[in-house]
């Protein structure tokens, strides 16, 4: 990186202009959250770095499994990727779930959220902007493992719509994921704590699913576990958007998991951060 | 502008002072726990309209848990809080609608720019986008800061990082001010420009609560001081009042020729009553000055006592009579010594 120091071009302080006139009125919720929405895309901008990191591991699953193993799992790695894009499509989306406990972990331990909380705005905005602004992360991450895949022979048989569908659906159980993990974000001290707890909750999550092979090899311990697993359950309503084969079954688990997490979490969060000592 | 809280008394609550301008803030048995902890064990706090009020303590006193909870941001275990008229539990959002706060650390977001910091609290402030970013260039411009504007706030020096902070706090017009700790951990001239700051704010006819370790900093800004400890105001008055409290000063100074500082001891400690201490310097002499020693002033004391020596024959090369310390005060105060290894300590974290 170029040294980037700041020059201070002190000149005597004249803050002579007052602000004129009254306060305006405090925006809106909704304009409000935009405004944080706005916020956690200015970061993404200014620090790409945080979402490499992420990306990189979904993409090298991808390209390792499909080549390395695709044979020896599938017998051919074309058709091994049929398989196993849907569930690394998966994982790169959930991977970046974390991010919005993170940011908001940042802001409480470096003060900024005292600043956010002292102005007279919708209790919630902070967070609902930097869910706002997770839509695009997740975005993101999925265009780029779809964009991927397709390039190295990914052909789902849902084409265009099924896939867009399957986006939808991630969309809406990483949206409530993140619940979780800004509640995690909002008791624990640092911003790395919650980064270390995503990352030890979320990796176990994702190998001991179906994203990567059908749990049938398994031994029947992990298989038990694999079944209950509700990434799994949100793999294979993937495949079914993906494959043009929706399974109803699955997508409704997923939209009630997806409820319960936001029923919990949401107003667990929403204390927490009214409530900071 | 109209600077004038809305009055105590059309909410139905008692004005505690009749004569004068209104409170800006009253408190009254504030206390906080945290766990074990007594962050605040019964605070009160009148505080007028238009002028500095000074909060001093050491680190941990309970300087910034008091500005929290003026400032909405905790709630008290017990106790009342009337910011600008309005309770700050139950009616948070009137307050937060008048006040602007700073906090002891910088509170801007470092991935962002300088401009891009004030243009978002400007929008969260209720300015439309256009205004936003004009004001945050006004402002980045009266902060010294339009050469960095478009730098990322991490690369801002901790002088810097302040200024923007506290530009933040003037994207829009606030009665009441906290300023929590603005200059700690600033160089000398930053420290200056904080200090111009401050004033020009209470010139614009708004109210600042400001929180210091530094007794010199509420004796330069501060009309009137309290003095908190372990979570209660141990003292409270003007610097004056706080100074006589403390009831001393040091008195140090340099005999012209060594060899007479036996003498010029002897004569000091008769004719002031009390007993000096001879440094290392084979020159130096210091010593603890009481107020009110006898009847007269210390200054006036030691002006007759120089003197003396001066008819004796004993020149003097170098005099100084310091105002008591915070130190001191607390010392005083407290019977214990709680800043002594504080007030050098940097913001760390």
């Amino acid at each position: 990186m170029t040294a980037s120091v700041a020059t201070d071009t002190a000149s005597p302080a004249a803050p002579a202009n007052p602000p004129a006139g009254p306060r305006p009125e405090p925006p809106g919720p909704l304009t409000a959250s935009a405004v944080f929405g706005w916020r956690a895309l200015l970061k993404m901008r200014h620090v790409p770095e945080q979402l490499f990191d992420i990306i990189a591991i979904p993409v090298v699953f991808t390209l390792m499994f499909t080549y390395l193993f695709g044979g020896a799992l599938a017998s051919s790695t074309a058709r091994y990727l049929q398989f196993l894009l849907p569930g690394t499509l998966v994982m790169a989306v959930l991977l970046v779930t974390m991010y919005a406990g993170i940011g908001i972990s940042a802001d409480r331990s470096k003060g900024l959220s005292d600043r956010f909380r002292s102005l007279p705005l919708w209790r919630p905005a902070p967070i609902v902007g930097a869910l706002l602004g997770d839509i695009g992360r997740y975005l993101l991450a999925a265009s780029l493992v779809v964009i991927l895949g397709v390039a190295i022979g990914f052909r789902p048989a849902g084409s265009a719509p099924g896939v867009a569908a399957g986006i939808g659906l991630l969309l809406v159980f990483a949206l409530s994921l993140s619940w979780v993990w800004t509640t995690i974000g909002l008791l624990v001290r640092t911003p790395q704590a919650v980064m270390s707890i995503g990352t030890v909750v979320l990796f176990p999550l994702t190998l001991a699913s179906s994203v990567f092979v059908r749990p049938q090899t398994m031994p029947g311990w992990l298989q038990a576990f694999v079944h209950v697993n509700p990434v799994s359950h949100l793999v294979a309503a993937e495949r079914g958007l993906m494959g043009g084969q929706p399974a109803a079954g699955q997508i409704a688990w997923v939209l009630f998991a997806s409820a319960a997490m936001v029923a919990i979490f949401a107003p667990a969060t929403a204390r927490l951060y009214a409530r900071r000592p | 502008m109209d600077t004038t809280p809305v009055h105590a008394e059309s909410r139905g609550v008692r004005r505690q002072r009749s004569d004068g301008p209104p409170l800006a803030i009253e408190a009254a048995g504030l206390a906080r726990r945290f766990g074990a902890t007594h962050a605040l064990a019964g605070v009160d706090l009148a505080v007028r309209s238009g002028t500095v009020y000074g909060l001093l303590g050491p680190n941990g006193a309970g300087k910034t848990t008091t500005v929290r909870i003026l400032a909405t941001l905790l709630a008290p275990d017990s106790g009342q809080a009337r910011v600008l008229g309005h309770d700050v539990v139950t009616e948070a959002d009137a307050v937060r609608r008048r006040i602007a706060l700073t906090g002891q650390f910088a509170t801007v977001d470092e991935d962002l720019t300088g401009a891009e910091n004030l243009s978002l609290l400007g929008r969260l402030a209720g300015l439309a986008r256009r205004e936003a970013r004009v004001r945050a260039a006004d402002l980045l411009a009266a902060f010294g800061l339009e050469q960095s504007a478009s730098r990322q706030v991490k690369a801002y020096s901790g002088g810097m990082r302040r200024r923007l902070d506290l530009a933040a706090s003037f994207l829009v017009h606030a009665d009441l001010y906290f300023l929590d700790e603005p200059t700690t951990g600033l160089d000398p001239a930053s420290r200056s420009q904080v200090w111009d700051i401050i004033r020009s704010i209470v010139a614009g006819g708004a109210t600042v609560l400001l929180t210091t370790q530094y007794l010199d900093e509420a004796d330069a800004l501060a009309g009137r001081i309290a003095v908190i400890d372990n979570g209660r105001i141990i003292a409270e008055g003007t610097t004056g009042e706080l100074k006589a409290t403390a009831g001393s000063g040091s008195l140090s100074l340099r005999v012209a020729e060594p060899a007479r500082r036996t003498d010029a001891s002897r004569m000091l400690a008769q004719r002031l009553g009390v007993t000096f201490q001879a440094g290392a310097d084979p020159a130096a002499l210091t010593a603890t000055i009481p107020a009110c020693a006898s009847g007269s002033a210390p200054a006036e004391q030691v002006a007759t006592a120089i003197t003396e020596l001066a008819r004796a024959g004993i020149g003097v090369s170098e005099l100084a009579l310091g105002q008591p310390s915070l130190d001191e005060v607390f010392l005083t105060l407290t019977g214990h010594r709680r800043l002594s290894n504080q007030t050098t300590q940097e913001v760390t974290s």
